[in-house]
């Protein structure tokens, strides 16, 4: 059967089960747009590349699936690149097609031409010039699996335009035949038992372990063995701004998140640990602090199927090279099987039960008839929305608000950006996010600064009936910025005031074909979002008018110690503490 | 590593860097490989002293003898990050003690014809001939001559040439194989 490289692109994203991709047609990719008519992949029409990027991405996060976006050459593929570094960085499952100009025409400054894999060889686990018709189902092959195996990525495919056009005899390679032909590319899954059984004694020997679970719990499908795990070791458990979710915020021994704007206890049991055990996570330098003075008297086991990450920032004592789930198990069946008696944690617990009751997450109470309190904001979204909502947020304060004030129950119910930091994630990843599971409720938390980067795709969210919503913190400022120099710049305030009414959130949000809120007294924020949540036809926007002296609390100064960490005023000895 | 930091062999411890690596990279030959690896290393910041690419026997790979400096290069992690390429197959980490390296060098240098002032073709043919190079190339007033050898031994030929003026010289860069596995060529013993 012969088919054009366009067809036989469609034919072979259909092979990989592709239920959606997200994208924007023009010159070089447009011979694939013809093919897509005839199959039954649903293409998302974006506003933006960028966003087509971000939804890949939302809908890889809660699905588990590669995410597929498309993009034409030239400005097509560069507007591609900010999604594929954050995706890079959070190791998100992304195939980006593009096209390129004609091979002709390639390196002669075309129309439209870009360099479009040397630009993105650093933000991509891999990516490939495909320059033969017949090599299209191989390279598809390829990316899906480099993108989903080992440590998860986007994978870029770029597509001159005359291979789209030209014919060749269809042929759908074979699970041995993409193998091979990838000589250099061999994943370690399983850890290496001794390793195992090293990490186990030090397990059994620590009095003051705890468990650092950070994203690859979640990539690798891991959260039901680290439950076990944790709950036959009766460790605490710290989840990472990418592991939210990853372990029940309600269960006893989970911590919360670490880092800059972690919970005080989480970030002082890892002060404190004598063990520190690492699954899937990656020392971020946000987790650290002043790496010098982490952790100074824990010994680490770290996991991760990454070797490049062992070693990198902190030298493991016991490193383990394998996918998270595999190597998880294995520790909880030598754990069992070793017969020794559960340590005793109680000194370790009565410690760290200490830190929760001084110090927990803390806000000076909502006043009626002030500006609203963007942390209660969030906590009634929280209370007003059903279970296993998704929740998704851009990036800065209502971020850290975000991953602190929900509760977070189910594994992949929590998207964002955490290692590149990209402001503008929200919309479009909620819009992947709910078009990856419709059946969920999808709320993004945004802020005001992050809206205005991608809000375009409320338009695209509108057409295509992707009900989401919604929420912007709007404290008229770029929060984090503010806050920062607010603390470390005499409150120097420099280029960081939006104002709240330039854009009109609601008018903008309504010309986009979204039901359209603003709430600025305290008693209207439950009955506003109860209205929101019962609206599943069209996106809703919520323009919340926040106070924007809030700052984020605790927080580590970039640079310093975890150990000087500074919770909330109102929290210091002597400070006074408002009991809600 | 200890064993090459010797002043007792200069010709051992090569172009006066006395702590290098040698990292020999097996690649699939590919259009883009050799990009990939360089910006990786540029990426990282780290500093690549020499490199040389050639396919291997195997026209599918390529090997890549990469040179580093250990005084700026983690290798344990270059090595991690050089592997997560796809296109990477296999990486050999190397020693000097541990490595045959030899590297190519061509030199054009001045020399006087005979009977002319200065330096003579015999003075420099002599050099060549303690060396054991050649002379490839002969002109009027100067000739090109090769050296190929340990990188050590390049240098001390191109300091000795450089009195009679060298117009131009093209070293190749230094490639390597991992010494042969025998009983008594161990380690600490080794010279490359």
């Amino acid at each position: 059967m012969q088919l054009t490289g366009a067809q036989a692109l469609i034919k072979s994203l259909e092979m990989e089960r592709t239920e959606v991709v997200f994208g924007v047609p023009g010159g070089a990719i447009l011979p694939v747009y013809d093919p897509i008519l005839d199959s039954p992949i649903r293409h998302v029409l974006v506003r933006h590349e960028q966003g087509a990027g971000h939804m890949a991405e939302g809908y890889a996060h809660v699905t588990g699936r590669p995410g597929v976006c498309m993009a034409t050459s030239g400005p097509g593929a560069t507007n591609l690149v900010t999604a594929l570094c954050d995706a890079y960085m959070d190791s998100v499952p992304v195939v980006a097609i593009t096209g390129q100009v004609s091979r002709p025409v390639i390196g002669t400054d075309a129309f439209q031409e870009g360099d479009t894999v040397g630009i993105t060889r650093s933000v991509t686990k891999h990516n490939d010039l495909v320059m033969r018709p017949e090599d299209i189902a191989l390279a598809v092959r390829q990316a899906f699996l480099l993108a989903t195996t080992g440590r998860p990525g986007p994978v870029l495919l770029d597509l001159p335009k005359d291979v789209l056009q030209a014919s060749a005899e269809w042929y759908w390679p074979t699970d041995s035949e993409v193998a091979a032909s990838l000589p250099g590319y061999k994943p370690t899954t399983k850890g290496h038992p001794r390793m195992v059984r090293e990490a186990v004694r030090l397990m059994t020997a620590s009095r003051r372990p705890v468990i650092y679970a950070g994203g690859g719990i979640l990539k690798a499908r891991a959260t039901e063995a680290l439950r076990k795990l944790a709950e036959l070791t009766g460790a605490p458990v710290v989840t990472t701004l990418m592991a939210r979710g990853a372990f029940p915020d309600s269960h006893r021994q989970c911590l919360g998140m670490p880092g800059m704007h972690g919970n005080y206890a989480a970030i002082m049991a890892l002060q404190e640990a004598d063990l520190i055990i690492a699954l899937g996570a990656r020392f971020d330098d946000r987790v650290t602090g002043k790496v010098s003075t982490f952790a100074p008297n824990a010994k680490v086991v770290h996991v991760d199927i990454d070797p490049a990450e062992l070693g990198k920032i902190r030298r493991p004592d016991v490193p383990i090279v394998g996918d998270a789930r595999l190597v998880i198990e294995e520790l909880v069946r030598v754990l069992g099987a070793s017969g020794e008696a559960e340590p005793d944690l109680s000194q370790w617990w009565s410690v760290i039960d200490g830190w929760r009751e001084r110090f927990p997450l803390y806000y000076e109470a909502q006043v009626a008839g002030e500006q609203l309190k963007p942390q209660a904001v969030i906590e009634a979204i929280r209370d007003a929305s059903p279970a296993e909502t998704t929740l998704v947020s851009g990036v800065g304060q209502h971020q850290m608000w975000a991953s602190q004030y929900w509760r977070f129950e189910q594994p992949y119910t929590w998207v964002n950006s955490g290692g590149l930091g990209t402001m503008g994630f929200a919309v479009p990843a909620a819009i992947g996010a709910k078009v990856g599971r419709p059946d969920r409720t999808v709320w993004a938390i945004d802020g005001d600064g992050c809206f205005q980067m991608t809000a375009q795709e409320l338009v695209t969210a509108s057409a295509e009936r992707i009900p989401v919503k919604v929420a912007i913190l709007n404290n008229a400022y770029l929060g984090m910025v503010r806050q920062w120099q607010e603390m470390f710049y005499e409150e120097r305030y420099s280029e960081v005031y939006l104002s709240p009414d330039l854009p009109d959130y609601v008018k903008w949000a309504e010309a986009m074909g979204c039901a359209a809120f603003r709430v600025e007294n305290p008693a209207d924020v439950a009955p506003v979002i109860d209205k929101a949540n019962s609206i599943d036809d069209r996106p809703v926007v919520i323009d919340f008018r926040t106070d924007s002296r809030e700052k984020v609390f605790p927080m580590v100064p970039a640079g310093a110690s975890n150990s000087d960490v500074i919770v909330h005023p109102g929290l210091r000895p002597g400070g006074e503490r408002v009991v809600q | 590593m200890s064993s090459f930091v010797t002043t007792g062999n200069p010709w051992v411890s090569g172009s006066g860097r006395a702590r290098h690596q040698t990292i020999s990279v097996i690649v699939e030959n590919r259009a883009g490989v050799l990009a990939r690896v360089s910006a990786l290393f540029a990426r990282r910041g780290f500093n690549i002293i020499s490199l040389a690419v050639a396919p291997t026997d195997d026209d599918a790979f390529s090997r890549i003898t990469i040179v580093v400096d250990l005084e700026q290069t983690s290798v344990e992690q270059l090595t991690k990050q050089l592997f997560k390429l796809v296109n990477v197959v296999k990486i050999t980490e190397m020693t000097p003690g541990e490595a045959i390296e030899r590297e190519l060098a061509l030199v054009s240098v001045r020399c006087a014809p005979p009977g002319g002032p200065g330096p003579s073709r015999g003075e420099v043919g002599e050099l060549v001939r303690i060396f054991g190079g050649s002379v490839v190339d002969v002109g009027h007033e100067a000739l090109t001559v090769m050296l190929a050898g340990q990188p050590a031994m390049l240098d001390d030929f191109e300091e000795l040439l450089r009195p009679y003026g060298i117009i131009e010289i093209q070293r190749t860069g230094r490639v390597a194989l991992p010494k042969l596995e025998r009983p008594s060529a161990r380690r600490s013993g080794a010279r490359g």
